[in-house]
């Protein structure tokens, strides 16, 4: 095989080491360059190629008609700051408060199919997935039937006196749930609780349920169990799943429009309106930055502060 | 004193049984309460999708009727949409499963200096929010004048399908133990033997997995086509613009039938996958 592979060297060197041995090193090298090279170049042509223009489009000034040029207009960056603060503020808050309660939520479903379901496991597991696969627009547009106005959750709650105590929180406003915050919130938590579940499950799934036994040997209540084993072995699931429900949810623009009404708005609201709408690109560009800088600075501090370094 | 206490005790140890079956299960029950919560909406939508609304926003339920379910097509532009939905996301699927794939076994396989920034370069799309990818990829075409439609869509779509291809994969072809491949090349299999007849193989349940999810993300991708679609109108994009003219019965319809389709394609995978099992133990 050796021989007829290749004509041998004219260096003389071809009698030290057999060809072989010599020659797929440097073939090999080679291979996992050539197998990236497609998928990559994909990558930065059309993902970090665009940011890096995205950035200099944020320094730009100009209107539609006359062109865009980079003027290193940094007060771009201010006045929108200035002016869509609280937008900002409330994304950062409905994705807050929608992670926290798909973590609530979550962690018993997750708890469920890891620990108590059995042979319905799979059942369980088809019942989490399987509402992915209808359109998410058309989910949420079903909110708006099961939050409308007189209708029977509305009714339900109201009969429970929880809407006096939200609208009081300034949740909800007198007999409505939709067009409130609390319809946003309802809707991200719905939309991204998957997100919670399943890195949850897996990082449940893997604890060896005799580590539960052994806690209980050792006369340890269920609850101090769960506070001192179960909850601090999931927590890269805990990890995982806040940054992949709170991420998403903090540029989300889908719930607040259908949900919400404009005094809900998000930021990602703002950036789509200036982009399509407004065609204010430079302001679109320096408000996709701030996100992108806030959230940024949200996770670093959450992961330092978490203290868990096996996120991927 | 400390008589009251102990009665309170044995109070507190013997509560009713209906009360103690609750503490044991408490878990359970709020557990399938968040399954019903992530259920309830594709319960409206399937029982609206009966729904004869009077105006035209179907909202309230009216009467039942089967008109939408008998002519699901009949809204103007839906099917459209929804065939060029499927059309994409075939394609998208297709591109970044190969692509994708392709990634993933160098990453598993090789050690190579650029390893450590390519996984980052991997990570990031998915850590990013989706608006940021989108608002920059459509100022990039804007500029370089590239119309929007069909193609940008597309390109768009395999771009963020790529990595969650790229992380299925990887985590499949890092689990398969090296030594059957080394096996095989005992057993003088040639290197595209090799390939063809052990390793994609064992690799396919992954590249499966991240070409169905990437089917199903870009079939239900909105906000990344929203910004680079131009007046090219997807399924989801009908959708929204639905939600504001009036949103017609034959969506229920169809979000119920890919509902059940996709139900019943999980459920025969996992009756398949317990039948491999069952024959490989016998």
């Amino acid at each position: 095989m050796t021989t007829t592979e290749a004509p041998a060297p004219p260096d003389g060197q071809a009698g030290a080491a057999p060809l072989e041995v010599r020659r797929t090193p440097a073939r090999k090298r080679l291979v996992p360059y050539w197998l990236l090279l497609p998928g990559i170049l994909w990558l930065i042509v059309f993902f970090a190629a665009p940011l890096v223009y995205q950035a200099s489009t944020s320094i730009q000034t100009g209107s539609l008609e006359e062109g865009f040029k980079v003027t290193w207009h940094f007060a771009t960056y201010w006045d929108a700051l200035g002016e869509y603060w609280p937008q900002f503020v409330r994304s950062v808050g409905y994705a807050a408060v929608a992670t926290a309660l798909c973590l609530l939520l979550g962690y018993p479903l997750a708890y469920l199919i890891a620990f108590k379901a059995g042979r319905w496991r799979n059942v369980v597991m088809i019942l989490v997935i399987a509402p992915f696969f209808t359109s998410f627009l058309i989910r949420t547009l079903a909110w708006k039937t099961i939050l409308a106005d007189g209708g029977p959750v509305v009714g339900l709650l109201n009969a429970l006196h929880v809407l006096d105590v939200t609208s009081w929180l300034g949740l909800t406003e007198g007999q409505r749930v939709l067009a409130t915050p609390l319809a946003v919130v309802c809707g991200l938590t719905y939309n991204f609780l998957p997100f919670m579940v399943l890195p949850l499950y897996s990082s449940l799934e893997r604890i060896d349920p005799r580590l539960h036994e052994a806690a209980g040997d050792l006369y340890a209540r269920p609850s101090t169990t769960f506070r001192r084993v179960t909850f601090p072995l999931s927590m890269p699931g805990v990890v995982a799943g806040t940054l992949l429900t709170f991420i998403p949810a903090a540029g989300d623009y889908i719930n607040a429009e259908l949900l919400g009404s404009t005094d809900q708005k998000m930021i990602g609201n703002v950036i789509q309106s200036q982009f399509l709408r407004v065609l204010d690109y430079p302001t679109a560009a320096a408000l996709s930055f701030l996100l992108m800088a806030a959230i940024l600075a949200m996770v670093t501090l959450y992961i330092r502060k978490s203290g868990t370094e096996d996120l991927v | 004193m400390a008589v009251h206490e102990t009665t309170e005790a044995a109070a507190a140890r013997t509560p009713n049984r209906g009360l103690r079956w609750l503490r044991r299960n408490i878990i359970a029950i709020a557990g399938l309460c968040t399954l019903g919560y992530l259920i309830l909406p594709n319960i409206v939508v399937m029982v609206f999708s009966f729904n004869k609304p009077n105006g035209r926003f179907n909202y309230q339920w009216q009467r039942f009727s089967t008109d939408a379910w008998s002519d699901p097509c009949g809204v103007a532009d839906l099917c459209g949409s929804l065939g060029l939905s499927l059309q994409i996301a075939l394609w998208a699927t297709v591109g970044a499963t190969v692509l994708g794939t392709m990634i993933a076994f160098a990453l598993a396989r090789y050690r190579f200096r650029a390893r450590s920034g390519v996984n980052t370069l991997i990570f990031l799309p998915m850590a990013m929010p989706e608006v940021v990818m989108a608002a920059s990829l459509a100022t990039l075409f804007l500029n370089m004048g590239i119309q929007f439609g069909f193609w940008t869509i597309l390109i768009a779509h395999i771009m963020f399908c790529l990595s969650f291809v790229v992380t299925a994969v990887k985590a499949r072809v890092m689990s398969m133990d090296p030594r059957l491949e080394q096996a095989a090349q005992d057993l003088y299999a040639s290197p595209v033997q090799t390939f063809l007849r052990v390793t994609l193989p064992i690799a396919a349940p992954g590249i499966a997995a991240g070409a169905l999810l990437s089917f199903a993300l870009s079939f239900d991708d909105f906000i990344i086509t929203n910004f680079n679609a131009g007046s090219t109108v997807t399924f989801p994009m009908f959708v929204w613009g639905s939600a504001q003219r009036g949103t017609p019965v034959q969506i229920n319809v169809i979000g119920t039938a890919m509902f059940l389709v996709a139900v019943l394609c999980v459920v025969m995978g996992q009756l398949a996958g317990a039948r491999r099992k069952r024959s490989k133990r016998s």
